[in-house]
C-alpha cells in the first residue's frame, strides 16, 4: 500500500497472507545469506570462512561441553528476551535490559550477602523477588516520563544502563568488595544456599526451567487474559485502544515495570546460577543481545526459546573462534548481520514488491 | 493565446480508480488577482491544485504558464515555473528560525551569512506586509505567523503563482482577516493568488473571481459583480431531486429524550475552541443528522459525547444521567455504540482477526471470565453477529485488514449494534463505500432506529442526511448553525447553513 517514492517505479504492497512455505524458507535462506555476507568480511581480513564456520559449529555441537555451554548462555538471553518482548509488544522500546539485569543482580546480591547462610527455600525466593523489584523500579524511572509526557523511552532506558553498570562497578570496587578478594572488583562468594540448583554436575542451572515456565506463562498471559489483550490492542493501535476505553498511561507503566522485573530476574538468575557473586561486567551485553533475540522470535514467547538457544550457540561458537586467534568482534558482526538479514527477509514474507508504471499511480482524491 | 494570462489550465482531466476527480476543468489566473476555488470536500479542488504543483500528472488537458505550454514531470518543474503552494499542514522545521526556514534549500554557498539572510527576510516581510520576526524560532510562533513564514518561503523563491490550500482552516477569525488583507496587498501585477476554500463568506470578502467545483466538474466561473451566497451554495451542492423521506420510515411518536447536550464546549488538538455552545437532544427511535463540511467540529462532537474528548464546559446527559467527562469505558458500559470516523485503526484493529475485533468493546465484561478472556463466548457471539447481520466473510481467523471496505463497515456497525444500544454515534458511516454497501449500511441504521435506538448520524453526504434523518442539525465552525425538522429541510437551506455564519431566524427551529 505504501508508495515510497515518486521516482522509483516500485511499490511495496502488503501480502494478503504469507504462504507457509515462504515463512519457513525465507528465514532459512536469510540465515544462509548472512553467513555468506559474514564470509566476505572473513575473507577481507584474511581468514578462511569455511574454517571459521566449522570451528564455530564443532565448538557448539562437537562436544557435550559445547552443548551445555550453549544452554547456559541461552538462559539469560531467554529470560531477558522474554522480558523485553512484553514491552516491545506494546511498541515500548525498552533498550534498558542491560541496566535492569545489573540492578536485579545487585539487589539479589544484597539479599544473598546479608542473609548468607539462611536456608535456600527462604533465600532463593527472596533473591528472585529482590531482583524483580529492582529491575522493575529501574524500568519505572523511564516509564513515568514516557507515560505522562511522551519522553522517548529508547534514550532514557539506554542512558540508565550506564548508570546501573557504573553503580555496580562502584559497589564491587567499594563498599561490597570482598575483603579476601585480592582487590578484584568482586563481592564475596554467595553461600551455597544462595546458588540455584544445577542439573547433574553440569553448569546448567534451574534458570532454564524458570525461563521455559515463564515463556509458557507469558504466551498464555498474552493470548488468554484481558491484560494481554489490552497489550496486543495498544501495540497495534493506540486509537483503537482509547476507543475501547483502555487506560493507556497506566498500561505503559505496568508493562514497562513488568518488562524490567523480568530483566531484573535475569540478573538474579545469572549471579545465583553462574557467577555466584556480583562482579564487574558479569553480563557481556545480554540485555542488548536479548533485543535481537526478542525480535527474531517475533515477540512470540515460545519462539524466543528457540532464538535464545540460537544466540547462545553463537556466543559459544564465538568463544571457540576466539581460541583460534580470531577477534570476537567478527562473531558480533555475524550476530548483527543475522538480525539484518532475517528481519530484512521478513519483508519478503509479508510484502509483495512490484514494479509499476508511474502514470497509473494515484492515491485517491485529497 | 491570451498573453496577459498568468496561468491557463485547459480541459484538465484526472481519473482515480473508480472516480473522475477532475472532469475537463478550465481554470485561468490573471496577474494581480485572487481567484478562489470553491467546492465541498471531494469536489476535486485539491486534485486540481496537486496537478498544478506537479504532484499528480493529469490524464488529459494542458497547462499554459504565461502563454507557454508547460508539462510538469515533478513538483520540481512546477517550482521552476514559479508556482508555490502553501499546504494545510505546514512543512517547516520547529527548531530553525523563521529566516532559516525561509531560505532553506535555496543557498548554494556552504556558509550561511545569518545577518545577511535575516536582513533579506526582514525586507521581504516588510515589503509584503507579512510581519514576522526573522530571528524567532519556529516553535515560538503562532499558527498565523507560521503560515506567514510559509508564504514568505514561496515569495523568497520568486513564486508568481501562489496557491493556498484552505488557509483559514487553522486560523482564528482575526488571523483570517489579516491574511486576506495581506493577500490583497500581495496580489500585484506580476503575481496571482489561488485560494482553495469551502467558505462562502471568504469568497465574498476577498476574491476577485471564483470557480465553483462540484464532483470533479467546474460549475461556473464568476466575476465579483455576480457573487451571491445563495447562488454559490446552489452551485456547490447542486439541486438534485431528493426522494421523499417517508419512503421506508414509519414515523412513530417521539419517545423519551435519550441524549441531551447543553452548551457543550470542547477544544481541538491545538487547544482552540472547536465546539461552541452545542445544545440539542435526540429522542428514542430518532435519527439526528449532523450536516456540515468536514472539519467544522464533527469529530470533536462525536468524541466528546463518547468520552474520548474532554468537555470543557456544559453538560451531556444520557437517559437523564449526567455522563459529562465520564471515561470512554464508563460510557461504553452505558449502552452507547460508536462507529468512528476511522474504521480501521480506531473502530477495528487491522492486524487482529475477526473474533478479537468483536471482543474490542466487550472484552472487559461480556467476553471475560475473571482476568481471562472468554474466547468461547466471543466465538459464538461472532457467529451470531455474522449470521444476524448477514455478513459473509472468508476466513474468520485472518486479519480484518483483508476485508473489503463494505464488510469492514458492516462488521463494525454489527458489533456496535449487537447490544441494541440506547445511543449510537455514527460518524461518516458510508464514506468510501460502494452503492451496495451504502444501501446495506442505511438499512442497518433504519432497523436500529425502529428498535428504539437514538442515533446521531454525522455525515458529509447531504443526500444521506436528508434520506435518513428525522431532524437535521448543521455544524458550522463548531456551532450548531440551525436545526431543521425534516419536513422543512432541503438541500439549499442546509447548504446555506453549512457555509455561512449567520442563520436567518425563519429556518431555525
Amino acid at each position: 500500500m505504501t508508495n515510497y517514492s515518486n521516482k522509483i517505479p516500485i511499490t511495496i504492497e502488503k501480502k494478503l497472507t504469507p504462504s507457509p512455505l515462504t515463512s519457513i524458507l525465507v528465514p532459512l535462506f536469510s540465515i544462509i545469506l548472512s553467513l555468506l555476507f559474514g564470509s566476505i568480511f572473513f575473507i577481507i581480513t584474511g581468514n578462511d570462512p569455511v574454517e571459521i564456520y566449522s570451528v564455530m559449529f564443532s565448538g557448539v555441537f562437537g562436544s557435550a561441553y559445547g552443548i551445555i555451554e550453549t544452554i547456559v548462555k541461552s538462559i539469560p538471553l531467554l529470560l531477558a528476551g522474554l522480558g523485553l518482548s512484553i514491552a516491545f509488544r506494546m511498541q515500548l522500546f525498552n533498550i534498558g535490559g542491560e541496566g535492569q539485569i545489573y540492578m536485579g543482580a545487585a539487589a539479589a546480591t544484597w539479599i544473598a550477602l546479608n542473609l548468607a547462610g539462611q536456608p535456600a527455600w527462604l533465600l532463593l525466593p527472596l533473591m528472585m523477588l529482590a531482583g524483580g523489584v529492582a529491575g522493575g523500579i529501574w524500568a519505572l524511572i523511564p516509564a513515568i516520563p514516557r507515560a505522562y509526557l511522551g519522553v522517548n523511552e529508547i534514550i532514557t532506558t539506554l542512558m540508565l544502563n550506564y548508570v546501573a553498570i557504573y553503580w555496580i562497578d562502584y559497589l564491587v570496587h567499594g563498599p561490597w568488595k570482598d575483603p579476601d578478594g585480592y582487590n578484584f572488583p568482586i563481592t564475596s562468594t554467595f553461600s551455597n544456599t544462595a546458588h540455584l540448583p544445577v542439573i547433574g554436575d553440569t553448569r546448567i542451572h534451574a534458570g532454564i526451567i524458570i525461563g521455559i515456565i515463564l515463556a509458557v506463562i507469558l504466551h498464555f498471559f498474552i493470548q488468554q487474559t484481558k491484560f494481554g489483550y489490552e497489550i496486543r490492542i495498544i501495540g497495534q493501535s493506540q486509537n483503537a485502544a482509547r476507543y475501547a476505553g483502555m487506560n493507556i498511561v497506566r498500561k505503559i507503566i505496568i508493562v514497562m515495570v513488568l518488562s524490567g522485573a523480568v530483566c531484573g530476574l535475569t540478573g538474579m538468575v545469572e549471579v545465583s546460577g553462574i557467577v555466584h557473586r556480583l562482579q564487574s561486567g558479569f553480563s557481556p551485553g545480554y540485555g542488548y543481545t536479548a533485543i535481537i533475540v526478542a525480535w527474531l522470535g517475533r515477540l512470540n514467547p515460545l519462539a524466543i526459546i528457540i532464538t535464545a538457544v540460537l544466540f547462545g550457540g553463537l556466543q559459544v561458537g564465538g568463544y571457540a573462534v576466539q581460541m583460534q586467534n580470531i577477534p570476537v568482534s567478527m562473531v558480533m558482526m555475524l550476530q548483527g548481520s543475522l538480525l539484518f538479514f532475517v528481519l530484512g527477509g521478513e519483508i519478503l514474507t509479508r510484502y509483495r514488491i512490484t514494479l509499476k508504471n508511474r502514470s497509473s499511480q494515484g492515491d485517491g482524491i485529497s | 493565446m491570451n498573453q496577459t494570462l498568468l496561468l491557463e489550465m485547459k480541459q484538465i482531466t484526472k481519473r482515480f480508480p473508480g472516480i473522475l476527480a477532475n472532469d475537463r476543468i478550465n481554470f485561468t489566473l490573471h496577474p494581480g488577482e485572487i481567484h478562489m476555488l470553491l467546492g465541498e470536500n471531494g469536489s476535486g479542488k485539491s486534485t486540481l491544485m496537486n496537478i498544478l504543483s506537479g504532484i499528480y500528472k493529469p490524464d488529459g488537458g494542458e497547462i499554459f504558464i504565461k502563454g507557454r505550454k508547460t508539462i510538469f514531470k515533478s513538483p520540481r518543474d512546477s517550482i521552476k515555473a514559479r508556482i508555490g503552494m502553501v499546504h494545510q499542514h505546514f512543512k517547516l522545521i520547529d527548531t530553525f528560525s523563521a529566516a532559516e526556514n525561509i531560505v532553506l534549500g535555496t543557498h548554494k554557498n556552504f556558509k550561511l551569512n545569518k545577518n545577511d539572510i535575516e536582513k533579506k527576510v526582514y525586507d521581504l516581510a516588510k515589503e509584503n506586509g507579512l510581519e514576522v520576526s526573522p530571528r524567532a524560532k519556529l516553535w515560538q510562533l503562532s499558527v498565523g505567523e507560521k503560515q506567514r513564514v510559509e508564504i514568505l518561503k514561496l515569495l523568497y523563491r520568486g513564486a508568481e503563482i501562489l496557491v493556498l490550500d484552505e488557509p483559514t482552516a487553522v486560523l482564528t477569525p482575526g488571523e483570517s482577516r489579516d491574511l486576506f488583507s495581506n493577500l490583497k496587498k500581495m496580489a500585484r501585477e506580476d503575481r496571482g493568488i489561488i485560494v482553495i476554500t469551502h467558505k462562502l463568506h471568504e469568497v465574498i470578502e476577498a476574491a476577485d473571481r471564483v470557480t465553483v467545483l462540484r464532483s470533479g466538474k467546474s460549475m461556473a466561473t464568476l466575476e465579483q459583480k455576480d457573487f451571491s451566497q445563495e447562488y454559490f451554495a446552489r452551485l456547490m451542492v447542486g439541486r438534485k431531486d431528493i426522494f421523499s423521506f417517508s419512503e421506508n420510515i414509519t414515523l412513530e411518536p417521539p419517545g423519551e429524550k435519550i441524549l441531551e447536550l447543553n452548551n457543550v464546549q470542547a477544544l481541538n488538538e491545538n487547544g482552540r475552541l472547536s465546539l461552541k455552545d452545542i445544545s440539542f437532544n435526540i429522542r428514542k427511535g430518532e435519527i439526528f443528522g449532523v450536516a456540515g463540511i468536514a472539519g467544522n467540529g464533527q469529530r470533536e462532537l462525536a468524541e466528546t459525547i463518547t468520552g474520548l474528548r474532554k468537555c470543557t464546559s456544559g453538560n451531556i446527559h444520557l437517559k437523564g444521567e449526567n455522563i459529562t467527562n465520564m471515561s470512554p469505558s464508563e460510557i461504553n458500559a452505558k449502552d452507547v455504540g460508536h462507529v468512528p470516523e476511522d474504521r480501521v485503526g480506531t473502530g477495528l484493529v487491522p492486524g487482529l482477526d475477526i473474533i478479537n475485533n468483536i471482543m474490542l468493546k466487550g472484552y472487559k465484561n461480556s467476553f471475560s471470565r475473571g482476568i481471562f478472556l472468554n474466547y468461547k463466548k466471543a466465538f459464538s457471539k461472532t457467529g451470531e453477529i455474522l449470521n444476524e447481520f448477514d455478513i459473509k466473510l472468508g476466513d474468520p481467523s485472518g486479519p480484518v485488514s483483508l476485508l473489503s471496505g463494505g464488510n469492514l463497515q458492516r462488521l463494525l456497525l454489527a458489533r456496535e449494534m449487537s447490544s441494541n444500544p440506547a445511543l449510537l454515534v455514527a460518524v461518516y458511516p458510508i464514506r468510501g463505500l460502494d452503492v451496495g454497501a451504502i444501501e446495506s449500511v442505511h438499512r442497518l441504521l433504519l432497523e436500529q432506529r425502529s428498535n428504539g435506538t437514538a442515533i446521531l448520524l454525522i455525515s458529509e453526504d447531504l443526500e444521506e442526511i436528508l434520506k435518513l434523518s428525522d431532524r437535521i442539525g448543521v455544524l458550522y465552525e463548531g456551532t450548531i448553525n440551525g436545526i431543521l425538522e425534516k419536513q422543512n429541510a432541503d438541500l439549499e437551506k442546509i447548504a446555506l447553513l453549512m457555509t455561512r455564519v449567520k442563520n436567518t431566524g425563519e429556518i431555525n427551529s
